[in-house]
């Protein structure tokens, strides 16, 4: 390990170093992600960017119409902890309380565990499925991006020369949606997921009124699992239903076969959890 | 370059002449001789360096030194009970047998007073969630365990 390491003051002045250093650079936040990926020998920066020392990038808060903001740099243990989410988002703080163990979730951030783009991104999952995007700044100003499309492949996103993430918008829930991640993986929470689904489910009586599945481990990014959705969208549910959906989204998954399991295990696994999850999100 | 930064260890001020990628654990452990803090892994997943950053848990491991400028970190050597011997979590790994190799017991032990700090009132399975991040290769989690429990019980007892 060896770099050197920048410690701007302002985002004009992050900017303009991530700009000027390109790939030779990367963004430190806690940096449990980034040190790992240095000393695993999986990028070399020659220029760390330290964004900590810049304002006003930590913070959880609703507006009047109920949007949620969140900084970039806020911690995925201030996410567990915090009760305004607990009681409004629900689905985001689980999926926080499920990634790493106590010490690295009071350390990793959520804008971290967004850029590093792991597949297997804790957070990713429940916050596609609730619909959220980013808001980035770069040398042309800020722009935001579906979170959807900020993924494009393993490690891979889409800010582009000198952008920076700033900031998570998630739209407010409708009234009666219910949301749930869950999360498969060996060593209990502390291992990254295997298999993770979060599930956004509006039922009406047995009709399922509004749904939204993303899974995580299960492709090169965190995807929708949008063949299953459509199978239960606006129908009344039943077993069968819910077993040709999960089957659906087993078959749209395009996982891969690595140490921690092989892409059958990992098919067959968001076919359990994709039904688990949507009756956990029917009951709850 | 080597560059001087002043770090807070265990109430002390030091002053330590590092590079930019030297991870807390290499500070404490060869700048201070702190080698209470132990480095199992190196990849955040074993938990041996785990010391207390503001009074939370960090992976010494995967901080960066500099990141710890203007904060106050406790080590192992930093605890101590009210009068000046061992803290009781030190107490109860000893009474409970709860050290066998003791290359993960400085990180249980912070990892563990992190938790209480923040509440004694925990159910065995809340303790054991809490310690997921610290692994002990002689297997020797029931007796932590009991450990930690028996001083969450006699702290919460204000004894």
């Amino acid at each position: 390990m060896r770099f050197k390491y920048l410690e701007p003051q302002t985002i004009d002045e992050a900017v303009s170093l991530l700009f000027t250093y390109q790939d030779r650079a990367k963004v430190i936040a806690g940096g449990t992600d980034l040190l790992n990926q240095i000393r695993l020998k999986r990028t070399k920066p020659e220029y760390v960017v330290d964004i900590c020392y810049l304002p006003d990038l930590e913070y959880i808060k609703y507006d009047a119409a109920g949007q949620l903001s969140i900084g970039a740099l806020t911690t995925i243990r201030s996410l567990e902890l915090s009760k305004e989410l607990k009681g409004r988002h629900p689905v985001l703080a689980q999926a926080a309380s499920l990634l790493g163990s106590m010490a690295i979730r009071n350390v990793g951030t959520l804008g971290g565990n967004l850029c590093h783009a792991s597949p297997s991104a804790e957070t990713a999952p429940a916050l596609i499925a609730l619909g959220a995007g980013v808001k980035v700044v770069g040398p042309a100003g800020e722009r935001t991006v579906e979170l959807e499309k900020f993924f494009t492949g393993p490690g891979q996103t889409a800010l582009q020369r000198g952008e920076l993430l700033l900031e998570i918008q998630v739209p407010p829930l409708p009234p009666g949606t219910k949301g749930v991640y869950l999360k498969h993986s060996s060593r209990g929470t502390v291992n990254p997921a295997l298999v993770g689904v979060a599930a956004i489910v509006a039922m009406d009586g047995k009709r399922c009124r509004e749904i939204k599945l993303a899974l995580g481990a299960v492709a090169s990014t965190p995807m929708r699992a949008k063949k299953a959705e459509e199978i239960l969208r606006g129908e009344e549910i039943d077993d069968a239903l819910v077993e040709k959906a999960a089957q659906a989204a087993s078959d749209e998954s395009r996982p891969i076969t690595d140490v921690r399991a092989s892409a059958d295990y990992r098919k067959e696994m968001v076919k359990v959890f994709t039904r688990y999850a949507f009756r956990n999100a029917i009951v709850h | 370059m080597k560059q001087g930064i002043t770090l807070k260890v265990n109430g002390i001020v030091e002053e330590v002449y590092i590079e930019p990628w030297w991870t807390l654990s290499r500070v404490l452990r060869e700048e201070l001789g702190l080698v209470g803090t132990k480095e199992g892994c190196g990849n955040g997943f074993c938990g041996s360096c785990t010391v207390l950053i503001d009074g939370k848990a960090v992976k010494s491991c995967l901080y960066l030194a500099m990141k710890a400028r203007g904060k106050a970190i406790m080590t192992i050597e930093g605890l101590q009970g009210k009068d000046g011997g061992l803290h009781p979590l030190q107490e109860a790994f000893v009474e409970h047998f709860a050290v066998q190799c003791g290359y993960c017991t400085a990180g249980m032990i912070m990892a563990a007073k992190a938790m209480l700090d923040e509440g004694t009132d925990r159910s065995e399975e809340e303790l054991r969630i809490g310690l997921g991040g610290n692994v002990c290769r002689c297997t020797g989690y029931a007796k932590i365990v009991e450990a930690i429990s028996a001083c969450a019980k006699e702290m919460g007892e204000g004894r």
